[in-house]
């Protein structure tokens, strides 16, 4: 989107890699998607996440290039850096856009109730802060004419360091994971129970793919809320995505919008998941999902 | 221990959003209200803190005068007082948000100020930085783990594919939270009858200029096409296994 935007308003592409100085390994990718100027801080001391800090940087390179408009990924560390550079810089920030209009009247689409609604709206402040939604637009790359590379030192004090990852905690790691899986098997109010996701996990299993559940499933506690695809848990993006004894409630359609494929199996014909899937079945999936299981393994010779 | 705790009346919606006739707003004719997960877990969050280290709650919320209800439903909860900064029901952008709470709170001696990690509606994910920077705290956001060491020491931790992130902070702090971190609980009968009689303050907050304006609410295009109905029962296998086979996951 930052090239495209240049683009339109005839302007250079620059990017800021604030980190340590193994960040300096990005720069050849940021060339070959249109950036003609990099800026490196290699500050060793910021190696690990610290949001104030980088902020900071941030501000500091703003005042002394003045760019019109600032960008980053909707990422929960890009949403938390721009926050952090607006509320300093008392700068206006719109998250989230899908789309950027500039202009005498700069406006932008940006995402709502998790994806479920557009929003148009105007960004008054100067320079433009905004983060781009995920998913939204497909990068090409198109290298920039010229390329340059500088340092820009970071002059951090040890007070701009009063938020910073002390360490990462690595999780034991199970399977595939949601956010990867090609094939994801969602269960809604309709398993009933902890119990009834053994026969969506067999099918999982057979399918190389991941179970994950609705909010009903995890705040009963028969999935941990890792598992949660929906707007307050997981956005999901798998080739296909089988939902079984799932409503289709927003909260929950909102996380598995990036399914390519969606097959939803419910007993009630009327379920308002089928208006937004591209296989249905009605049934009751403590039937099918088992007849399915075997009929795979049928199928493989098992 | 003081804590404060920020949350936002929004719809609750089901499986459709309607809009109103000129695009501005959701239709709300036939929803109900709530808060957001993030927040209903921000509010368990700071009456649990409370119950193991002491001190008191508080609930605060921006909105217009029918958001008593949330705070009520949070007092019912066991928060011990509430705040309503009344508006005339429009749209505050963050930064309108943000100062209103700060200015709303800086005379108050709070150790901790808890969000929700973004609103349900609006989804802007800042009020809670913004207002750590004017009170010149440190902040973390997304917080699904958080443990107090000492009364000036907290651990926040956040999720990330593969593991944990843990950041230390030294309090007073503001800690935006997602869903997941505890499990809500419901009001008991008890704590819906004590509510009544708790205290809400209503102040009327002075509303500075918006640097983001909503011109309008749009539905997205809906992607997909004609469904494609596979059959009922177990009798929708074979041609399930087809449709596998086709869309090469089998």
């Amino acid at each position: 989107m930052g090239r495209r935007l240049a683009q339109q308003m005839d302007q250079p592409l620059a990017a800021l890699l604030a980190g340590a100085p193994e960040a300096s390994g990005l720069t050849d990718q940021l060339k070959e998607y249109g950036v003609s100027r990099v800026w490196l801080t290699g500050d060793e001391r910021l190696a690990r996440w610290a949001p104030q800090a980088q902020a900071r940087v941030l501000a500091r390179l703003i005042e002394q290039e003045r760019p019109q408009v600032v960008l980053a990924a909707a990422t929960d560390r890009g949403n938390e850096l721009l926050a952090y550079l607006a509320a300093r810089l008392q700068l206006g920030l719109a998250t989230n856009c899908t789309e950027v209009h500039p202009g005498d009247d700069f406006t932008v689409t940006r995402l709502r109730w998790g994806g479920s609604l557009l929003e148009e709206a105007r960004l008054l402040s100067e320079p433009k802060l905004l983060t781009v939604a995920l998913h939204v637009n497909a990068p090409e790359p198109q290298p920039a004419e010229s390329f340059q590379i500088e340092q820009f030192v970071a002059q951090l004090e040890e007070r701009d360091f009063i938020i910073q990852m002390s360490k990462m905690e690595e999780s034991a790691h199970e399977g595939v994971s949601l956010a990867e899986a090609k094939v994801v098997v969602g269960g809604g109010r309709g398993v009933g129970n902890a119990e009834g996701f053994k026969s969506l996990e067999e099918l999982a299993q057979l399918l190389g793919g991941a179970v994950g559940g609705s909010r009903v499933a995890t705040n009963n506690g028969w999935r941990p809320h890792a598992d949660q695809i929906g707007q307050t848990g997981a956005q999901i993006a798998p080739e296909l995505y089988i939902a079984c004894g799932i409503s289709g409630a927003i909260q929950h359609v909102v996380g598995c919008k990036g399914a390519k494929n969606i097959l939803v199996i419910n007993k009630d014909p009327e379920a308002p998941f089928f208006a937004r899937a591209d296989y249905g079945v009605v049934g009751d999936l403590r039937e099918v999902i088992p007849a399915l299981v075997e009929a795979i393994r049928r199928e493989r010779g098992d | 221990m003081q804590v404060l705790v920020c949350i936002k009346r929004v719809p609750d919606t089901g499986a459709r959003l309607e809009l109103t006739a000129d695009g501005q707003e959701l239709d709300t004719r036939n929803l109900e209200f709530t808060v957001s997960p993030h927040e209903e877990c921000a509010v368990e969050e700071a009456i649990r803190l409370v119950e193991a280290q002491g001190g008191s709650a508080t609930v605060l919320s921006l909105g217009p005068e029918a958001a008593g209800e949330q705070i009520r439903e949070a007092l019912a909860k066991g928060i011990e007082r509430g705040i309503l900064l009344e508006t005339d029901g429009g749209e505050w952008d963050p930064a309108a948000t943000a100062t209103a709470i700060v200015s709303a709170i800086e005379d108050e001696a709070f150790d901790l100020v808890l969000f929700g990690n973004e609103s349900a509606d609006a989804g802007n994910y800042q009020v809670g930085v913004r207002v750590a920077q004017a009170l010149g705290w440190p902040c973390v956001t997304s917080v699904k783990q958080l443990e107090l060491e000492s009364a000036e020491r907290a651990l926040a931790k956040r999720e990330v594919p593969g593991g944990w992130e843990l950041y230390p902070l030294t309090l007073p702090a503001v800690v935006t939270v997602k869903e997941g971190i505890n499990s809500p609980r419901h009001p008991s009968l008890r704590g819906i009858m004590t509510a009544k009689k708790k205290e809400i303050v209503r102040l009327k907050p002075e509303k500075s200029a918006a640097q983001l304006v909503k011109l309008g609410l749009k539905k997205p295009p809906e992607g997909r096409g004609q469904i494609q109905m596979l059959g009922e029962g177990t009798a929708a296998v074979p041609q399930i296994v087809a449709a596998l086979k086709e869309l090469g996951v089998l």
